[in-house]
């Protein structure tokens, strides 16, 4: 019996969370679904393109494409660190959302973003140890995915 | 290969993985971090079956600047690697994305040391 009134509390519990959840959603502002897409879209695409346009510009003065894509690739990443630093990046990602998050330089800025934060913590364990609280994940599940893609290969190949 | 259709594949793919970016961003609970591994994984495996490869060779920089691209670029390292043997599939990835990871971190924890948190403006 006990455990029935046990379930039934509960039960009663949830109910009332649901209750809340539902009426707390009617005060929290919808997102713009359709304008973060555009700006995002929009945004993303000009960073593509212009990342495009300084690689031909590159690859135009004589480097071959391989170092080319790398060149654009570090000073992607420069750039994005160096906003964080001065404390743009965060202006520039409330206006463009997922359109400087998803390139390269969203990981460029989670790196400098929670370092920046942390830096009372000293050298080491502050700015040293959260510089990887986002980029730890990305890169611990990213190459070890990539280096079990590169063993199959491997096996496969044999 | 430098027409102007080649600058349009770049944008429209380069903004559509930004747009899905920002979908999911609204419509789900993930929070940023999550979708940036998401994305890099996603990018390891479409080019471990083969579909990222031809995304990059239509849409250049709008394949390679979004995360999947890094993804690509460390699925790309262990693959070629592969061929040349066990040791270099499994250096593979790394090798291939060290330019990019050394000067996010070596340009990052300079920057982080030498500036100092702001306030976001506005709020």
């Amino acid at each position: 019996m006990a455990d029935s009134k046990e379930k039934q509390e509960k039960k009663q519990k949830k109910e009332i969370s649901k209750a809340y959840e539902k009426y707390a959603s009617q005060f929290t502002p919808k997102p713009d679904y359709f304008g973060n897409g555009l700006k995002a879209f929009l945004i993303g695409g000009l960073i593509c393109t212009a990342a495009f346009w300084f690689q031909n510009r590159l690859t135009a003065g004589g480097l071959s494409e391989k170092d080319a894509g790398t060149f654009v690739t570090i000073s992607l990443v420069a750039l994005a660190q160096l906003l964080t630093g001065l404390g743009l990046f965060d202006s520039i990602a409330k206006f463009a959302g997922a359109g400087v998050i998803v390139p390269i330089t969203g990981f460029a800025n989670s790196m400098v973003a929670p370092a920046i934060e942390y830096k009372k913590e000293g050298p080491v364990l502050g700015v040293g140890a959260k510089l990887f609280s986002v980029a730890g994940p990305v890169l611990v599940c990213g190459i070890s995915s990539a280096v079990l893609v590169g063993l199959i290969y491997w096996f496969l190949g044999k | 290969m430098n027409g102007w259709t080649d600058y349009l594949w770049t944008f429209l793919i380069g903004g559509g993985f930004c747009l899905l970016g920002q979908i999911l961003l609204d419509t789900t609970k993930l929070t940023a971090p999550r979708i940036l591994v998401i994305f890099v994984v996603s990018g390891v495996v479409l080019q471990a079956v083969g579909l990222y490869e031809p995304l990059v060779k239509l849409a250049g920089s709008g394949a390679t600047v979004p995360l999947p691209g890094f993804g690509y670029a460390l699925a790309k390292g262990a693959m070629d690697g592969a061929a040349k043997g066990f040791l270099e599939a499994i250096t593979g990835p790394i090798k291939a994305t060290a330019a990019g990871v050394a000067v996010a971190i070596t340009f990052g924890y300079l920057v982080s040391l030498i500036f100092t948190p702001k306030s976001p403006k506005g709020n």
